[in-house]
């Protein structure tokens, strides 16, 4: 186990640090005591290793991971997980606005609740919020599967492309163009292995899928009330 | 009386209305027909003061001019000197400036690399990611981070040389971009991660930060991915150009770029590009003075774009106090773009060479902006680089004309005191002199 005080050692040392490892590193295990909201912690990261941070981080934790795993032990600030491609980050508190905003990949858990814009413009990463998520969540999704386990805020899904989402508590409004959608098969599915992954417990059946009306996909006069 | 009108009274002359033109009226005719409003792809259209409202004065006895083709007159230019560790160097202070793939052919991107890495300039991605035609062939390329974030990913952020935060542009200051179904090709598709097909309207707001405190966050994060060796540009299209500039060096920015109306867009509401933004004459000493004022004159550098078209332009921009500038509609058009030798097609699609505007489209003759493969097989990079490069090249001689003309061995030598205005318009905006005169309204310790 690697570990790195980052009060007393900085941020730039850090992301060189993890940078710096590769796939076949073998320090895989580092440990990030005093994060104190920091920035921009643990960002850019391509390597297969696990960085655990002991406390709450501030904008962009993890931000375009690739390959690695993150944990943090505390709350995340805004854009935590932002453009993901691949491997998982995981929250033990709360996030704020914009968790997996634009992500391409991988897997963002949040244990405690996500703020405003959860899911803003994903594209094609699973999150799974084990709390509750704010409004304007799912904006401009384009793919992936947001999952909730508690409920959701306003215009939940608003302007939606291709995006599934999944809320087992109740949804306090829908966006322009998204939709409740029958469960099928292959939701329940996806639903039952994102939930084990994400070491959530809930049944499958419990949630409800939403998703693109695609009225809006091309330019309608008649639907411009909508937009 | 007589039933028959009397032939010998003169009659009233019929008399167009000047606010009810006949292309109003015709676009009002379009409206009611369709019901949407009118997209189309380039920047104003409408006469606004220009370049061309701004001379130079040359050298006489109280300044000596420089010989031409002797006499060294520079034109290298480096950017991002502030807090990247790599920053750009440039033989000539003209770039290209960014433009889709997927507005533009593969094909075109490609060309823009060629001409650019001939003049020993730069190309810049657009609104779709990056391509390996256009990453391959530019020896220089600035890599946008836009609000879409189409293709965006970390490892073309590590590969590009520069990276342009994209706030704003000239175009449409407050709007996003827009590529309609007709070009949404299988290619463009998967590297946005949509349906083929459908409208794509990209958000005109990063999702990811608001303000100017969370965008010095970001590039921050920006900055730590990148190890610091990237300049990071901040774009902003001509809105509020000494606030948007001391905001962005504020937040962190190497460079600002900043885009006039008259700067092309790919697709956009005609009512977005004609009625907001402003003309880049009337922007760059705002933006100038905010660098000034904040004493980081020349080390955030700025460049400039919209309208530029010749050597002249190049040079009056830079004596107004820019570093560089960006052209778009410029190198399209030595590309190819409206060529009259097309003059058929565009007449079969309702237009004439010089006017084709309607890029979203996807039908362009001359192959440039379109993803269908029976056009795009038209145009050919490596001619159309060349072509480019010869229109750098060329502007790059006459900007270096005008220079030693003024007596500077450098082009970034030239100033606003080489120039005079031509109109009270110009003078106003560009603070310069009226021609005969050392006044221009708003001059300090004068009254209009």
């Amino acid at each position: 186990m690697q570990s790195f005080d980052l009060e007393a050692e900085g941020l730039r040392k850090l992301n060189v640090s993890l940078h710096a490892q590769k796939n076949d590193t073998n320090q895989t295990a580092w440990e990030i005591t005093n994060p104190k909201g920091s920035h921009a912690i643990a960002v850019g990261l391509d390597a297969p290793i696990e960085v655990t941070v002991l406390g709450s981080t501030g904008y962009y934790c993890g931000g375009m991971n690739k390959q690695a795993t993150v944990r943090v032990k505390g709350s995340a600030g805004p854009g935590v997980a932002e453009n993901m491609m691949s491997g998982k980050v995981i929250i033990d508190g709360d996030a704020s606005q914009y968790a997996g905003a634009t992500a391409h990949g991988g897997l963002l858990v949040i244990k405690g609740n996500a703020s405003s814009r959860c899911g803003i413009s994903m594209k094609g990463v699973d999150i799974v919020v084990h709390g509750n998520i704010g409004h304007m969540s799912a904006f401009m999704a384009q793919s992936g599967n947001l999952v909730v386990l508690g409920d959701a805020g306003d215009a939940l899904g608003d302007s939606l492309y291709e995006a599934n989402l999944f809320v087992r508590g109740t949804v306090k409004s829908l966006g322009a163009d998204c939709i409740k959608k029958d469960m099928r098969p292959e939701h329940l599915e996806t639903l039952k292995c994102l939930l084990a992954e994400a070491e959530a417990d809930a049944k499958p059946e419990e949630f409800t899928r939403y998703g693109s009306a695609r009225e809006l996909y091309n330019f309608d006069i008649d639907n411009a009330s909508a937009y | 009386m007589t039933d028959k009108p009397d032939t010998a009274i003169p009659r009233t002359v019929p008399i167009q209305s000047a606010t009810f033109s006949n292309p109003v009226n015709a676009e009002i005719r379009r409206a009611a027909a369709t019901g949407i409003y009118d997209i189309r792809g380039g920047g104003s259209k409408r006469k606004v003061p220009h370049f061309d409202d701004l001379l130079f004065l040359g050298a006489s006895i109280s300044r000596y001019p420089l010989e031409g083709y002797r006499e060294k007159c520079e034109t290298k230019v480096t950017l991002g000197t502030r807090f990247a560790s790599k920053p750009i160097e440039l033989d000539i202070p003209i770039t290209i400036a960014g433009m889709s793939f997927g507005s533009l052919s593969g094909g075109a991107k490609e060309a823009l690399g060629r001409g650019a890495t001939m003049a020993g300039t730069s190309t810049t991605t657009g609104d779709g990611g990056m391509t390996e035609e256009e990453r391959g062939h530019s020896n220089k390329l600035i890599y946008q981070y836009l609000p879409s974030r189409y293709g965006m990913n970390p490892d073309d952020l590590r590969r590009c040389d520069a990276i342009e935060i994209v706030v704003g542009q000239g175009a449409k200051p407050g709007g996003g971009g827009m590529l309609l179904g007709q070009k949404i090709s299988d290619r463009v598709a998967e590297m946005r991660n949509l349906p083929k097909g459908i409208d794509q309207r990209s958000a005109c707001r990063h999702p990811d930060w608001t303000g100017p405190d969370d965008l010095e966050i970001k590039i921050l994060e920006l900055r730590e991915i990148t190890n610091w060796e990237k300049p990071i540009y901040i774009k902003i299209g001509g809105a509020r150009p000494y606030f948007d500039t001391t905001l962005a060096v504020k937040a962190g920015a190497d460079v600002v770029v900043l885009d006039g109306m008259q700067g092309g867009t790919a697709a956009t509401q005609d009512v977005f590009i004609e009625h907001v933004g402003q003309p880049i004459l009337a922007c760059i000493r705002q933006a100038v003075e905010a660098l000034q004022d904040l004493d980081m004159y020349r080390e955030v550098q700025l460049i400039i774009s919209g309208g530029i078209r010749g050597g002249a332009d190049v040079a009056k921009a830079l004596a107004l106090g820019a570093d560089a500038v960006a052209i778009g509609t410029g190198a399209l058009i030595a590309l190819g773009d409206n060529d009259p030798r097309w003059e058929d097609e565009y007449q079969k699609l309702g237009t004439t060479a010089g006017a084709y505007d309607d890029w979203h489209e996807g039908n362009d003759p001359a192959g440039i902006t379109t993803q269908t493969p029976e056009l795009m097989k038209r145009f050919d990079p490596v001619a159309g680089g060349r072509r480019l490069s010869n229109y750098l090249k060329v502007m790059t001689l006459e900007a270096q004309t005008i220079a030693r003309a003024c007596g500077k061995n450098h082009v970034h030598n030239l100033e606003p005191e080489d120039l005079v205005a031509l109109t009270l318009e110009a003078a106003a905006m560009a603070r310069i002199p009226l021609s005969g005169t050392d006044w221009w309204p708003g001059k300090p310790g004068t009254s209009f």
